[in-house]
């Protein structure tokens, strides 16, 4: 029952979770490692606003976007007059409001697992004369790394899922913005069940395997650590 | 006096369950405006109370299928009504077009659109918004259009679907798309254009919209949900939809 219009959503968002993937943890790994060491006073709200996302409806996050990315929204504005043109009903657009919706899926991870390991390590790695950059990529990073996982898997599975934003802002462009979740609910308006069974199916079997995959990687780290 | 007070209560809330009754009714959403006046109305001329569950047809169908509770249902189409029938949901012979839905080719932009909807053949723009076909009978009719004035090859990069009538009327309003095929009703109010600039589109170009009633099984023994359906037919209810932009 899988129609080549449903192949290339599925093909879609796999390559809108690996892009946003890859670009979260480059943005959320600066964000986390200041939160989990600064005393700023800024640091409360800039916890609240990281989380935002997990506890907005995504339909909030899609209209606001929308109205951001529209001709008279500032991110409009900025990406006309650098002659991109609209972002809204774009891949990019989407991969955008996809970086905003996983947030806090990749600063929580993070933020922990460099909290976790205090600040020993790098005073350890200061006292053998490795400079800061050098101790966070090769002690830091390292020592981070089940929570990199985490978070990365997180956001992938995340981004698989996202719904309510895509809807707001994609417009439903095959190849495009036409995403998997957003075709099983077409699929499921249109009243086309078995269409929708099929894609569902393909949903739920790869969001059990993902938590699958998270659930053993953890019980192996709780080994490792004891 | 109290005493008094509190028996003519007691009288008033017993008439009220008498001469009055609630129903619940699943409305399209495109038609809630409409239809908040009509209920209003309702209460006013009969007693009954018409309680609204809003949503799309799509969504209200599949709901009635798993038997939530409505009385009666406005859809946004023809089908999904005689589909329930079919299945023995509802009463076929209480089936009745309710009213018939215009299409616009709206822009925020006043000035934009021409009255003859010109644009559409010289093209001068990026996007045009529309509901999604497979899911809105606007949709549906605003690809009918296109096919008609022979546009739909040149413009189908261009399009932009909303998952409603309603998203598609964002879309343009928010200025995301330049214009966009919305109801009449969602941009017309006494005839008068609310804002921007439209084309009323012929109704030659396409299928007609009708947006059809149904009596549902749950419905059947309603008091209320029954006068509803005689109250729709009913001169007022009728004026109330024409204000709105429907035929």
């Amino acid at each position: 029952m899988v129609t080549t219009d449903d192949l290339q959503s599925i093909w879609l968002t796999l390559q809108l979770a690996t892009l946003t993937t890859v670009l979260l943890l480059v943005v959320a790994t600066p964000v986390a490692w200041w939160l989990a060491r600064t005393a700023s006073r800024w640091r409360a709200a800039v916890t609240a606003l990281t989380s935002l996302p997990l506890v907005l409806p995504p339909t909030v996050l899609g209209f606001y976007l929308l109205l951001l990315l529209g001709p008279q929204g500032w991110v409009g504005r900025i990406s006309a007059s650098l002659g991109l043109g609209p972002l809204s009903f774009t891949f990019s657009g989407l991969v955008i409001g996809s970086l905003l919706f996983s947030l806090p899926f990749a600063v929580l991870p993070l933020q922990y697992a460099f909290e976790s390991m205090g600040r020993r390590p790098l005073e350890v790695a200061a006292t053998l004369r490795a400079r800061p950059l050098v101790a966070f990529f090769r002690v830091a990073l390292p020592i981070a790394r089940p929570g990199i996982l985490t978070a990365a898997i997180l956001v992938f599975a995340h981004t698989v899922g996202e719904f309510g934003v895509v809807l707001m802002i994609g417009g439903n462009i095959p190849g495009q913005t036409r995403v998997v979740s957003t075709q099983i609910y077409s699929h499921v308006e249109a009243m086309q069940y078995p269409d929708a069974h099929a894609l569902s199916v393909f949903m739920l079997t790869f969001a059990f395997l993902v938590l699958l995959v998270l659930a053993w990687l953890n019980r192996r780290r709780d080994r490792v650590a004891a | 006096m109290k005493r008094l007070a509190w028996a003519l209560l007691a009288l008033g809330t017993h008439c009220a369950t008498l001469f009055g009754a609630d129903t619940t009714v699943a409305v399209a959403a495109n038609f809630s405006e409409p239809m908040r006046k009509i209920a209003a109305a309702f209460d006013r001329d009969t007693g009954h109370r018409a309680l609204l569950a809003i949503g799309s047809t799509g969504k209200l169908s599949a709901q009635i299928r798993s038997g939530a509770p409505f009385d009666a249902l406005l859809a946004a189409d023809e089908s999904a009504p005689r589909q329930l029938a079919a299945a023995g949901l509802a009463d076929p012979a209480s089936l009745f077009t309710y009213a018939t839905g215009r299409l616009a080719l709206w822009s925020a932009q006043p000035g934009l659109i021409d009255v003859r909807g010109a644009i559409l053949r010289r093209g001068n723009f990026q996007r045009l918004a529309l509901a999604d076909p497979r899911l809105a009978p606007y949709g549906a009719a605003a690809m009918d259009v296109l096919v008609a004035l022979k546009l739909d090859e040149r413009l189908r990069s261009r399009l932009v679907l909303g998952e409603s009538v309603g998203q598609a009327y964002l879309f343009v309003a928010s200025g995301n798309a330049p214009l966009g095929f919305v109801a009449l009703s969602q941009v017309q109010l006494d005839g008068r254009l609310l804002s921007g600039s439209a084309w009323i589109v012929p109704q030659s170009l396409h299928r007609p919209i009708k947006q059809d009633f149904v009596l549902l099984a749950h419905g059947e023994a309603n008091v209320a949900a029954r006068s509803l359906a005689l109250y729709l037919r009913g001169a007022e209810a009728h004026r109330i939809i024409r204000r709105h932009g429907y035929d």
